[in-house]
This record gives structure tokens, C-alpha cells and sequence, in this order.
């Protein structure tokens, strides 16, 4: 059995994964106009027939195309065609792990419980073959987060198209996420145990413990700090607001903990993730200034007796409340779904949301909640020149259909393990 | 008498015996043991032919009169003053005007009730269950325990409980207690469990007087044997495939064609004529076991499971005898709004709903008895009863359901009743034995006398006038016979007292600040007064009188309690009994839906401005200017009418998905398994989708048969199977057949050779089999052969679950190899690399629009798959293998046109003509054409734009989803609860019980799910 294992892993690493990703775009050399374009700005706001031109990684123009300037390097005729900042992926694991059902492959969640000090940004494959897959679709750039444990470690945000992490970085080790417990457990049913979800009786205790660890860890940074202790020292960001603490919590009741024990332990840089509920504190969230990561959409409602649109109409219900809102990718197969992002976005449009709103949840909204919004996120001279043009309505699977794509200016390729397979096989048939 | 005089002498010789073995306490024990064994052995039934060397041989032939009671002979049968003979633990003689024979003993029973002794006939009285087989093995165990009997540990009819039994005096006090006189035990342990025992509850007797019937009926059950940890059945469709198969099986032994000896078969077939009683655990398994024995002739009589109202037509329509438990659940406790939320609608309406179950059952004809079964104890079994009664069960039923129709049930006319000749079980009690404030005096089982109260003792309760020391108190006395008990007051103000009434005498202890009083007396006339002599702190002696009061107020009170009574509220049932549910089913409807773009999924395309008529469940015209009488109009402009979508890889609304503890589950169908309390069929709904194959799982090469559903939300199982379904089977390759991911795999195959080996195997034995059955020799009937065989013979399709390209084409291989195709290969993901191989064989591709990277063999799934398999020639559907995703197919479809570029029309057809082809339901449904099932969806938009949503779904010209309905009925479930969570707060604040919170569990199936739900 083993020796089969090891044989399986062998041929994986030579020649399952010997097909390496797509090259690498060099950096910006000449000029990109963009014209007739419908351009999507991210914001909300909409310039029909516009003009869009970047040099050197970043945007200098924006516009209408009736505008009378001369045009930088290379135009591109899009007229009907649309143009939109680059898709960015919150609460992703895009590159930690290749394949699911395969544990050698999966860099996602370290034992321990308390992982502050683990960063996920050295474990990010940029090579992976399902990174290359969300470029076709707009996605650009993702916050790549570990999971697991209580704390589950420190994230940083990468843009989706380099040679290694270290050029992928464009915000390293942004946030610390932890998982806050939920106040109901079930029982194991593979155990015998009845599944059915009960009151947990250890949910002051569990919260007991992370107060206690900060508490902790603050009066270790606090001190003299004669002896290192690395996963407190990982924590100062959370402290003097250098860092976000991301807080993957479901239900009232626990958001509300989750908050007020964040605050009294004088971590104020807040985002809830997931958020289950939120809806009925969204008073303490706007007070507070405290934005949500949505969950996916396409899952099933919590409780039998929730409406069949439960998680579609969740983001408008926030949204109308003065909540900051944007989406990440947590949840069953999240990885290779992750290239779905621009349809879950269009689905919250369909069930209420108006389409550049929507929009907003997987562009500049996102870079606000991930602190990124100063150089990227929305179309707007002085970012980064992080875009896409797409045949159609990005945010509709027929309309998804990407002519050019950029990543601060250097046109990438398109191409993925996938588009290659295709052509191949449908090149077999056609010779026939 | 006989008796009382053997219990005197047993007092006399045990005290003496403890006394004289005082410091030895184990020579105690064993002699004490020794003497009681001793005293049972000559006890009043000891065997007449057995040797006496006790004494001289006595015989007992006491008759025992009983005289002006009312008597319920049968339920229909009562007889006022009656008077009731009994002799040799027999009833001699009942009636009115009988001449009490001479010597006879006679008791009054002026006042009285006497009913039959109830009848339990599902109990382990007496029978321990087995503890669970320790293995500690992790590798599954394939084969039987056992030798010498059936091939499945799980089939036990040849379990003889009458070995393990051993009566049990302490249940059987408590069982008396609450009138029950005989019990039909039996060890409910196994599917196929064997005979049950007969027992008369009556610790005066040894086995030989009160084992009654040794084989008394034959239980059968869904659960597996705790005694073997043999694999097969792992899931509801195996049990009862299991127990098809043995059923044939007996039948071919009971021939003589077995070369070998088989205890387990040979006991089944001697077992056949009993009473069959099947143990179900919810509705729907009731129907499923009634369902298996009507296949082969076999009424069962069902032990339902309390829930039986949630859908009584379908429990009438089985005409099988019930056995019901009254087992009523505690109201949650609802006063934390948070944990409230939590809790399910469905679960919340069981509390109100259940208590109505035996009214409903009994008022639609259904013919049932009642068991104590799964209560935790006993004695709840009468407060339950007369909860039921409450909610309207009629008493007379309640009646016959403990005693004619439990004894009618296992064909024995001696119980159950007081007529001549029958056992002499019977009960004492004060009145109308379903009254609350009714005592059971006696029961008396096989005319021995089981006192429960001591009717000796007077009822004294009331409100007295207590004279004493020139004082005026009042006393209230309440409570039951031994245990009536009192409380004093002068005014509003307590005084400490201490009452006892212990052989007629009353005595009473006043506390008044330390100044005692004590009151000793008798009643002295019919029950009104009471007096006696009060001794005081200081010796006094003086005259002391009480005197009862009468009620005056009691009128009032009684209207006030009836209105608590009418007050009961039992929510309706919908259907299925959960939110969303519908409360009357929808009707089909002439509807004529104008000025609509409609997607015809033909060759006639996309329709612009049309107008759509549905009429009696079908599709009846497509034009312009369509008018119809008394349709119900329906303004299409600007929005989009599609055919109903057609999923080909679903796993919803089934209660099981894998039968994975053999290579082959050929045996298996998911019709079986059919669970329409599904809310994901209402979910599927209101994406759109009507029907959907729901298939087995992948667990083994050879997987179960598909159930093809109509998404009738709010149906029956059986009636959302369509009529003459195509039939289908799964079959699956590649990593879940081979146990890539159990580490301790060792079924057969293990590599992807094996599996081709299997097939090559089964299709070789399934053509030999049907050589032999047309030969016209006997052979033995096996319905994994038999569906192996319709495979053969092209009478059944294969859907097969499939990955990698080798598999793909050596399974086409293996079926042109044995003359037949393939039908379809769902998953496919690799089908666009022999997309031509595929067209060549004629198989069709049901594939995922997009998935990939969650395990190793999906590392070249494309999502341009389906287009290169449909530009190949291949057939292409798209799928969802996800309850969540099979509620926007119209989603997936358009991704096609992302990847691959496929056409407008060809993409929508990879969701409804395409699957519906793939089912072999595309003469019915799929596609827009006059003359086919009214199944359409009205979009407000295009259907394949991520903008679109359903307004209204139509399945056989019913309206199963409308958006605007689907509003009203949040309103509804929003309110339903907040009128529960009052009912339950108040049922909190009256001290009942409640229980905590608890969300149901929510499992989500895919082809990788192994385990099975309980229900």
C-alpha cells in the first residue's frame, strides 16, 4: 500500500506536475490605450466608450474616448467590449493546495491551534495549475489565507501571475485570522453520536482561552521580552492597528463576541468573515466600521425552514444597511471555484444587488477590506494598471469571455493547462 | 387461601432463617436462595404430574366470584353489575344473573370497574439485547460469523429467544402496574430476528404456566445485528434487497435444491405462517417494509413510529395492522430566542402534531394496537394515553387497541378479553380506566391476584371542616389509596402537620409553633365524617370531629376546565409535513401563457412572442392569438419560458445513496429509498428543475438502480417515480471503486484491471444464469443476476461514473464484448479525449460544467469538455451531482458557451432535451412540443444570464414554485413558529418538561457519500 503511494507521488511530481505554468508576462515596457470600451471603474460608476491608457505598471488616464489626446503605445480597439480593474479573491488558498483528495499536496492548515507566526505566503505554489486557471476568468489578485485551528496563521495578498511568491506579493502578511468557535456543536455521527446541533456547553471556556492568549500575548509585548516568543510577537500588528485581525465567525451571538472581546482586548482593526447572521447586529457593525466577507453564495440556506435565496439576497440586506461588504471564497472546493468569483458576484446582482454594486464586492470594496485600495481595486489614474478586457458582461458566465488581461501593466497570458488541452484535443478531431 | 398460608409459613421460616445465619451473610444469601427456589417449586402451579416430596399432593380448584362490577367483557361487550367466574386461572362463567356455585369466594366489586389486562405486542421483556460485536479489525468484514445458516449474519429467524429469556419480576411489577397482563417478547436484535414469545405477566407462576405461545409471531426489522460486524447491508435499499433475496432463497430451499444445510432458511420457511411484525422507525420505513412484503404476499404488521399522521392515506393504503407507540416528545425550551431559532419548523410541529396521531389513525379506518415501546418508562404510558384521548382518540378504540385487536393480531382468542374459556387477566380499577383520577386496584393474570392499589383502603380525599381544640381547621385531603396525604390550614395560613391513614385509622400530628396536638380517629359514616380522640401538649384527651365539605364552586370550575380543554390547537399537516410544505396539493390547471420568448429546445429553437397553452397536464398548443376557456392568463412579455430542467446526476431526495459493502449492489434501487420530506426538492424547484435521476453512489463498480423522479413537491415517494420509469443502473471506475482513499481497502478490485475483470465476470455469470432460467431447470431466482441480465438484453441502461480515458474506453469495450452499449458516462471528465470513441459507441456524456482539482484522476478535467464531446457528436448533458448546483443548472449550462464556445440553443439543451434523451424521458419531457408533460419554467429573463431567476415552476400543469407564493409562505412558516414558541413558552411556565434546542442534522450527498441516514 505504501509502496503504491509513493509510486502515485513519484509520477505526480514528474509527470502530472512536469507541465509547467504558463511564462510569466515581462514588465510594462510600452503603453496600453484602451478604447470604446465600456469601463466598469469598480466604484460604482460606469464610463461608456471610454479610454483607458497605463505605461510603466500604472494607469495615467481615464476617460471618455471622445477625449482629444494622443494615444500611448499600442491601442486596442474594444468597442463593445468591456474593461474591469482585475477580480480580487478575499479569504482564498488559491496555491496552498494542488489537488484536494491528495495530502501531499495540501499546505493549507498546520497543527496547533494558536498559529499566529504561520505565514502562508512562503507555501504559495505561483505555479500551481489552478492559479493559471483564474485568469480567464478576471480573477487577478487573492488574499491567500491559511485555515485551521483557532488561529489559523497570517495571510498576505497576491497578484495571480509570477514567477514565486516573493514576486507575487503585493501585500504581505496583510491580516491574522482566526476561526471563532461556534456556541452549538454536533455530535459525530460516524461515531454514533447524534448529529443533531446542540447548545455547546465549553463556549465560554473556548472564549475564555482566546481572551486569555491575548491577554497574554499583550503583556509579553508590553515587557521586556527577554525570551522570544514568536507567535506573540507575530500578534503587534493586531495591537497598534498595523495588521487586521479577520474574524471567521458565524451566528449572532458570536459575532457580537467576537467584536466586543476584539475591542476590550484593544484589537480594533476588525473584518468579519463568513458572518452567517450578521444581518441582525448590523448595527454594532456599522458603528464600529467593521466590514464583512461574504461566504459564497452558491451554497445551501443554514436551516431547512431559511428561503431558497437565503445566501443570495444576504449581500443586499448588508449593503442597504451601510456595511461594507465584499466576498471570499471559504468552503467545499474552494480553490478551483474561486475562478467563479465574477458569478457569485452576479448572482448576489441578480437576487437585488444593481450589477456595479455587485461589482464592487469582488473589486474595490475587497481592496478596501484587504487595505490595498490605494493601488489597486477600481480604474483609476495612479493604480496599478490591474485590468482586464472582457467580450461581455464579465459578471455573466456568457459575457465572461477575456480578450486581454493585465497585472500592473504586463499584458499575461491567457493560456492555461487547460485551454492547452483543449486545443489539443479539439485539433485531434478536426484532422480526422 | 392456600396461598396466604404458604406466605405466613415462608415469613416464619425465613425470619428464621436470618436470624440463625446471621454471621454467615454468604450461607444466607445461598440458603435464602436456596429456600425461595424451593417455595416457587410448590408454589399454587406446580406441574401435576411433577413428584411432590413436600407433603401430601393438594390440588387448587378455587372459584373466585366477582360480583357487581361493571365489566367490559370485549370493548363492545359491557355489563353493568355483573358478574364474572373464574377457575384454574380461567374465566368460567361472565354474565349477569349467574348463580355463584357453592364455596365459591366471593368479592364485591360494587362500584367497580373490570377490564380486560392489556396486550404488548412489541417487548423484550425479559430478553437482554446482545452487546455489540467487538472487531477490532479496521478491515470491513466481507463475510458470514456464522456457519451453518444464511450467508448474512443480519438474517436470524432461527433465533429462538426462549433460551435467553428469563422473567423479569421488577418490569413486570411496573408493567402491571399500568395494566398490562400478557407481552409478546422477542430479541430485537437483526433484520430478520426470529419467533417472538408470548408471555402472561405473572410472577406467581413459573415458565411453564406463563409462556403462553412459544412462537407467537416473527419480527423482522431494517436495523443490522449487533452480534456480527458483517458489512452487507450498509443502507435502508440493502436491508431490504437482503431481505428480497432471502425470501427467494427460501422458497429455493424450501424446493430442495440447496446441497447444503441451512438453519437460518429452514427456520424461516417453518416461521412463515406466523404473524409477521416489522419494526419501522419513521413513516416512510413503514411503507418501505410494506412495500417489500407486499412483493411477495406477505401482509407485515408494522410497528409504526407515532408519525403515521404525517401522511395517512399512504398508512391507510397499506391495510397492514399497526402497532403504535405513544411516545410524545417534550416541548422544546424556546426561552432563549437564539437556541430557539435553531430548531426546525418540522420539529417543532411534531410536539403539537403527535398527540393527534391516534385520533387520526383511528378515525381513517386504520386498525392498530398500541405498545409501550420506547418509553422510558412505564408509567408514562397512561398520561400519554390520556394525552392521546385528550386530542380526541376515542376511549372504546383506545380499548380494543389493547386488548381484541392485539390478540386478534397474533390470531389468539384466549386474551384480550373476558369471555368464557379465556385467560382470567383482568383489571380492577376505581372507573373509566383512561381517567386521570382513575386507580388501578388489581390485576389479575391468569387468575392470580396482583395488587397494584389496596382497594381495601377507603378514598378519603376531600375538603374537611377540622374541629379540635375549639379550633376550626381546614383539611384537605388528596392522593391515592396507601398515599393519601394532607394539608391543614387555618385560613390562608399553613399549619405543620403530619397525616397518616394506615388500616382505616386517621392520624394527625398538628405543629403549631411547637405546641403539638395529636388527632387519632376513624371515619364513621359513609365518608363525611370523621372523629376520634385528640391527644394535646398536655395529655389532654378531648373529642375531635371533621366533617367534609361540600363543593359548591365545582360547576364553575369544571366549564373553566372545559375550556382549557377545547383550547387544544393541532396544526395542520401540509405535505410534505415540514416549511414549504403545501397544505392542500396543487391542482393541474389550464394555463395559457401569452407573448412569451420560449425556448423550445427543438428544432424550431428560440420562439419570440408566443403564446403557450397548458391543458390537462400537458403541453396542448404553441401559436399566436391562442385563447383558451377559463385558463388562468399569464403575461409573458419580456420574459422566457423554458422546459422544466432535467438533471441526470442527482442525489437528492433520497434516504440513502450507497450500498458500498459489496463489489456488486446490482440488487439495490434507489426507488426504494425515495424521501420526499426533502426541502431540496422544493430548493430544486425553485431553480427551475422537475426531474432528476437520483442515482446510487460510487462506492463499488457495480452500483445500485436509479430512482427517475418528477420533483412532485409534496407527493409520495412512490408517486414521484415516474410512471413506467426507464430503468436505469450506476456503475463507477477509477479511484472510489478501488478504495483509493481507505487505507485499509481490501475488497476486490483494487486497481483499475480488477475492475474491468469484475465487469467481465458479472456479464459472464448473468449470461450463464439466463441460459439456465429460459432452459426451463429450476434455478435459484437472484436479483442481482436478474438486473444484470436486462443490462444484457439492452432492457436496462447503465450510467456510469467515470474519469480517465483508459476506463472510459475499456468499459465500451466490455459491453460491445457482450453485444450491448453503454447508456451514458456521467462525471466524463476526461470524455473529450475518445469523444470520437464515444459517438462511435453511441454513449451519451453527462458531465460537470466546471469542476476539477479535488482529486487526483480530475487533474485533465477541462471545462471545454462538453464541447469538444458535443462538437464530437456525443450527446452532452450537464449535471449537478449537488443539491446546491442542481438549483442552477441554467447557470451551468451557460458556462458552456465561456468554455468551448457552444451555441445559445446547444447550451440550454445540455439541461433539458439532452439529459431528458440521456433518461429515455424525452418522449415526455425535455423540450417544448405539444403533446408533451406540461413541465415549463418562466424565467424573467434569459435563462442562461446570471441575472435570471424562476418565477414560476410548472411540473404536469401544477404550480410547485411561484415566486410570489413562495413570499406568502416565509410569512407563514415566520408565523407558524412564533404561534409554537408561544404554545411551548407556556407549556415551559405550566412546569412541563421541555428539552433543549437542536437543529436537525444537514448531510449533503454526493457520489462519495458511504453512510447512510438513519432514516
Amino acid at each position: 500500500m505504501m509502496k503504491k503511494i509513493i509510486y502515485g507521488l513519484l509520477f505526480f511530481f514528474l509527470v502530472g506536475n512536469s507541465i509547467a505554468q504558463q511564462t510569466p508576462a515581462k514588465a510594462q515596457i510600452t503603453g496600453f490605450s484602451i478604447e470604446g470600451a465600456t469601463a466598469h471603474i469598480g466604484d460604482g460608476t460606469v464610463i461608456k466608450n471610454s479610454l483607458i491608457m497605463f505605461a510603466n505598471g500604472t494607469i495615467n488616464f481615464i476617460g471618455s474616448a471622445m477625449t482629444k489626446i494622443a494615444r500611448q503605445g499600442t491601442v486596442i480597439n474594444a468597442k463593445g467590449k468591456h474593461v474591469y480593474p482585475g477580480f480580487i479573491a478575499a479569504n482564498a488558498t488559491l496555491g496552498l493546495v494542488e489537488i484536494d483528495a491528495v495530502k501531499a499536496t495540501d499546505d493549507q492548515d498546520e497543527i496547533g491551534i494558536m498559529n499566529p507566526h504561520i505565514r502562508s505566503l512562503i507555501a504559495y505554489n505561483a505555479e500551481s495549475k489552478v492559479v493559471e486557471s483564474m485568469r480567464p476568468n478576471g480573477v487577478l489578485m487573492a488574499q491567500i489565507t491559511p485555515r485551521g485551528g483557532t488561529i489559523s496563521g497570517t495571510s498576505s495578498i497576491v497578484q495571480l501571475d509570477a514567477w514565486n511568491w516573493e514576486d507575487a506579493s503585493i501585500h504581505a502578511d496583510d491580516a491574522i485570522h482566526m476561526n471563532w468557535p461556534s456556541s452549538f456543536i454536533s455530535g459525530k455521527w460516524w461515531l454514533g453520536e447524534d448529529p443533531a446541533l446542540k447548545p455547546d456547553a465549553k463556549y465560554a471556556d473556548k472564549i475564555g482561552t482566546i481572551k486569555t492568549y491575548f491577554m497574554n500575548a499583550k503583556n509579553y509585548l508590553e515587557g521586556t521580552q527577554t525570551k522570544t516568543h514568536l507567535p506573540y510577537q507575530s500578534t503587534a500588528g493586531l495591537f497598534n492597528g498595523s495588521k487586521k485581525l479577520f474574524l471567521h465567525v458565524n451566528g449572532q451571538k458570536e459575532i457580537t463576541d467576537a467584536i466586543t472581546i476584539s475591542k476590550e482586548l484593544g484589537i480594533n482593526n476588525l473584518v468579519i468573515v463568513n458572518g452567517a447572521h450578521a444581518d441582525k447586529v448590523v448595527s454594532l457593525l456599522v458603528k464600529n466600521n467593521i466590514p464583512v466577507v461574504l461566504d459564497r453564495p452558491h451554497r445551501n440556506p443554514n436551516n431547512e425552514d431559511d428561503s431558497y435565496d437565503a445566501t443570495y439576497t444576504i449581500a443586499k440586506t448588508l449593503i442597504d444597511k451601510g456595511v461594507l461588504v465584499s466576498l471570499g471564497m471559504e468552503g467545499q472546493m474552494e480553490r478551483m471555484n474561486t475562478r467563479n468569483l465574477p458569478f457569485y458576484a452576479g448572482t448576489f446582482a441578480a437576487f437585488g444587488l444593481d450589477k456595479e454594486v455587485a461589482l464592487q464586492l469582488i473589486t474595490l470594496n475587497t481592496a478596501k477590506v484587504l487595505g490595498i485600495d490605494a493601488f489597486t481595486g477600481s480604474l483609476a489614474v495612479g493604480k496599478d494598471a490591474t485590468l482586464f478586457i472582457s467580450q461581455g458582461d464579465a459578471l455573466e458566465m456568457r459575457g465572461n469571455i477575456l480578450t486581454d488581461a493585465f497585472i500592473q501593466g504586463r499584458k499575461i497570458s491567457l493560456e492555461t493547462h487547460q485551454t492547452k488541452l483543449w486545443r489539443r484535443y479539439s485539433d485531434k478531431y478536426k484532422t480526422k | 387461601m392456600l396461598k396466604e398460608l404458604l406466605l405466613t409459613i415462608y415469613k416464619l421460616v425465613l425470619v428464621r432463617f436470618i436470624v440463625t445465619n446471621l454471621n454467615n451473610p454468604y450461607q444466607l444469601m445461598r440458603k435464602l436462595l436456596l429456600f425461595s427456589f424451593f417455595l416457587l417449586t410448590i408454589s399454587l402451579h406446580s406441574q401435576d404430574y411433577f413428584p411432590t416430596d413436600s407433603g401430601v399432593k393438594t390440588t387448587e380448584n378455587t372459584i373466585i366470584a366477582f360480583t357487581n362490577a361493571t365489566i367490559y367483557v370485549t370493548p363492545e361487550k359491557v355489563l353493568k353489575k355483573g358478574t364474572l367466574l373464574i377457575r384454574d386461572g380461567k374465566v368460567m362463567q361472565v354474565g349477569k344473573n349467574i348463580n355463584i356455585p357453592k364455596g365459591a369466594k366471593i368479592v364485591d366489586l360494587l362500584g367497580k370497574t373490570v377490564y380486560p389486562s392489556f396486550i404488548d405486542l412489541y417487548s423484550d421483556f425479559g430478553i437482554k439485547k446482545p452487546k455489540s460485536a467487538i472487531r477490532r479489525s479496521r478491515i470491513a468484514q466481507y463475510n458470514a460469523s456464522r456457519e451453518g445458516y444464511y450467508w448474512n449474519d443480519h438474517i436470524r429467524p432461527d433465533v429462538n429467544p426462549i433460551k435467553d429469556f428469563s422473567f423479569d419480576t421488577k418490569k413486570a411489577k411496573e408493567l402491571l402496574n399500568a395494566g398490562f397482563g400478557v407481552v409478546n417478547t422477542h430479541m430485537q436484535d437483526g433484520i430478520i430476528r426470529g419467533n417472538g414469545l408470548l408471555i402472561a405477566l405473572n410472577p406467581n407462576a413459573s415458565n411453564a404456566y406463563r409462556v403462553l405461545d412459544t412462537k407467537s409471531a416473527q419480527y423482522l426489522s431494517f436495523s443490522k445485528s449487533a452480534l456480527s460486524k458483517q458489512a452487507y447491508p450498509s443502507s435502508r435499499m440493502g436491508a431490504m434487497a437482503l431481505i428480497r433475496q432471502t425470501y427467494n432463497d427460501a422458497t429455493w430451499y424450501a424446493g430442495g435444491n440447496m446441497k447444503n444445510t441451512d438453519l437460518a432458511l429452514e427456520a424461516l420457511n417453518e416461521n412463515k405462517n406466523l404473524t409477521q411484525i416489522f419494526e419501522t422507525g419513521n413513516l416512510l420505513d413503514a411503507l418501505r417494509a410494506d412495500k417489500v412484503g407486499d412483493e411477495f404476499g406477505i401482509q407485515y404488521t408494522i410497528v409504526g413510529s407515532g408519525d403515521e399522521f404525517e401522511r395517512i392515506n399512504d398508512i391507510k393504503s397499506t391495510n397492514a395492522n399497526f402497532i403504535i407507540p405513544i411516545n410524545f416528545s417534550k416541548a422544546f425550551d424556546v426561552s432563549n430566542p437564539l437556541l430557539a431559532q435553531q430548531i426546525s419548523l418540522r420539529d417543532m410541529r411534531k410536539w403539537n402534531q403527535e398527540p393527534s396521531n391516534l385520533k387520526v389513525l383511528s378515525e381513517n379506518g386504520v386498525n392498530f394496537a398500541l405498545t409501550a415501546r420506547s418509553l422510558k418508562s412505564v408509567k408514562t404510558f397512561h398520561t400519554n394515553l390520556q394525552k392521546a384521548i385528550k386530542y380526541g382518540f376515542n376511549k372504546k378504540k383506545a380499548l380494543a387497541s389493547l386488548t381484541t385487536i392485539p390478540a386478534n393480531i397474533i390470531g389468539n382468542t384466549t386474551i384480550g378479553n373476558l369471555n368464557v374459556g379465556s385467560y382470567a387477566n383482568f383489571i380492577v380499577t376505581s372507573g373509566d380506566v383512561f381517567d386521570s383520577k382513575t386507580t388501578i386496584y388489581e390485576n389479575w393474570v391468569q387468575g392470580a391476584k396482583n395488587v397494584v392499589n389496596d382497594m381495601t383502603i377507603k378514598d378519603i380525599t376531600g375538603n374537611y371542616m377540622l374541629y379540635v381544640n375549639t379550633q376550626n381547621y381546614d383539611l384537605t385531603i388528596t392522593g391515592k389509596g396507601s398515599k393519601q396525604t394532607a394539608t391543614v390550614k387555618i385560613g390562608d395560613k399553613k399549619v405543620n402537620a403530619k397525616f397518616s391513614f394506615i388500616n382505616e385509622w386517621i392520624s394527625i400530628t398538628l405543629n403549631e409553633d411547637s405546641v403539638y396536638t395529636r388527632i387519632l380517629g376513624k371515619v364513621i359514616n359513609a365518608s363525611n365524617v370523621m372523629e376520634g380522640t385528640a391527644y394535646d401538649t398536655q395529655g389532654n384527651e378531648t373529642m375531635w370531629s371533621a366533617s367534609k365539605k361540600v363543593k359548591k364552586n365545582i360547576k364553575k370550575k369544571d366549564s373553566k376546565k372545559k375550556k382549557e380543554e377545547e383550547a387544544i390547537v393541532v396544526l395542520p399537516v401540509s405535505y410534505p409535513n415540514i416549511g414549504f410544505g403545501n397544505y392542500t396539493m396543487p391542482k393541474t390547471e389550464t394555463i395559457l401563457i401569452k407573448n412569451v420568448t420560449v425556448w423550445t429546445s427543438e428544432a424550431a429553437g428560440i420562439l419570440n412572442n408566443t403564446d403557450v397553452l397548458l391543458k390537462d397536464g400537458k403541453i396542448a398548443a404553441i401559436g399566436n392569438n391562442l385563447k383558451a376557456r377559463r385558463a388562468i392568463e399569464i403575461d409573458g412579455t419580456g420574459k422566457h419560458l423554458t422546459a422544466g430542467i432535467v438533471d441526470e446526476h442527482s442525489h437528492i431526495a433520497a434516504s440513502a445513496i450507497n450500498e458500498g459493502a459489496q463489489n456488486s449492489s446490482a440488487e439495490v434501487t434507489i426507488e426504494d429509498v425515495v424521501d420526499p420530506n426533502d426541502i431540496n426538492i422544493y430548493r430544486n424547484l425553485s431553480g427551475g428543475t422537475t426531474s432528476a435521476q437520483i442515482l446510487h453512489g460510487s462506492a463499488n463498480p457495480i452500483g445500485g438502480r436509479s430512482a427517475i423522479i418528477k420533483l412532485k413537491w409534496g407527493e409520495n415517494a412512490a408517486n414521484m417515480i415516474y410512471d413506467d420509469s426507464p430503468k436505469f443502473i450506476k456503475f463507477a471506475l477509477g479511484e472510489n471503486v478501488k478504495q483509493s482513499r481507505s487505507p485499509n481497502g481490501t475488497r476486490f478490485p483494487q486497481t483499475r484491471m480488477g475492475v474491468e475483470q469484475m465487469f467481465v465476470d458479472y456479464f459472464t455469470r448473468a449470461q450463464e444464469y439466463e441460459v439456465l432460467k429460459k432452459s426451463g431447470k429450476p434455478y435459484r431466482k437472484d436479483d442481482e443476476m436478474e438486473t444484470l441480465v436486462e443490462i444484457l438484453n439492452g432492457e436496462r441502461f447503465i450510467s456510469c461514473h467515470s474519469y480517465v480515458q483508459s476506463e472510459i474506453n475499456m468499459l465500451m469495450k466490455v459491453a460491445e464484448r457482450f453485444n450491448f452499449r453503454i447508456n451514458t458516462f456521467t462525471h466524463i471528465l476526461e470524455g473529450y479525449k475518445v469523444a470520437d470513441k464515444m459517438a462511435k459507441h453511441g454513449v451519451g456524456g453527462s458531465t460537470f460544467s466546471d469542476w476539477w482539482a479535488y482529486k487526483y484522476e480530475v487533474n485533465d478535467a477541462i471545462p471545454f469538455n462538453a464541447a469538444i464531446m458535443h462538437n464530437a457528436g456525443v450527446t452532452v448533458a450537464i449535471n449537478s451531482d449537488d443539491r446546491e448546483m442542481s438549483r442552477r443548472l441554467n447557470q451551468e449550462a451557460a458556462k458552456t458557451m465561456k468554455y468551448g464556445g457552444m451555441s445559445e440553443l446547444e447550451a440550454w439543451k445540455t439541461v433539458t432535451i439532452n439529459p431528458a434523451k440521456l433518461l429515455h424521458i424525452d418522449n415526455k419531457v425535455g423540450s417544448i412540443k405539444e403533446g408533451k408533460d406540461a413541465d415549463v419554467v418562466l424565467w424573467n429573463q434569459h435563462p442562461m444570464s446570471i441575472y435570471a431567476k424562476v418565477e414560476k415552476t410548472i411540473v404536469d400543469g401544477k404550480v410547485l414554485f411561484d415566486i410570489a407564493e413562495d413570499l406568502k409562505k416565509r410569512t407563514a412558516i415566520k408565523e407558524e413558529k412564533s404561534q409554537l414558541i408561544t404554545m411551548m413558552l407556556k407549556e415551559k411556565m405550566k412546569g412541563s418538561k421541555t428539552k433543549t434546542p437542536m437543529k436537525r442534522e444537514d448531510r449533503n450527498f454526493h457520489c462519495d457519500t458511504l453512510e447512510a441516514l438513519k432514516n
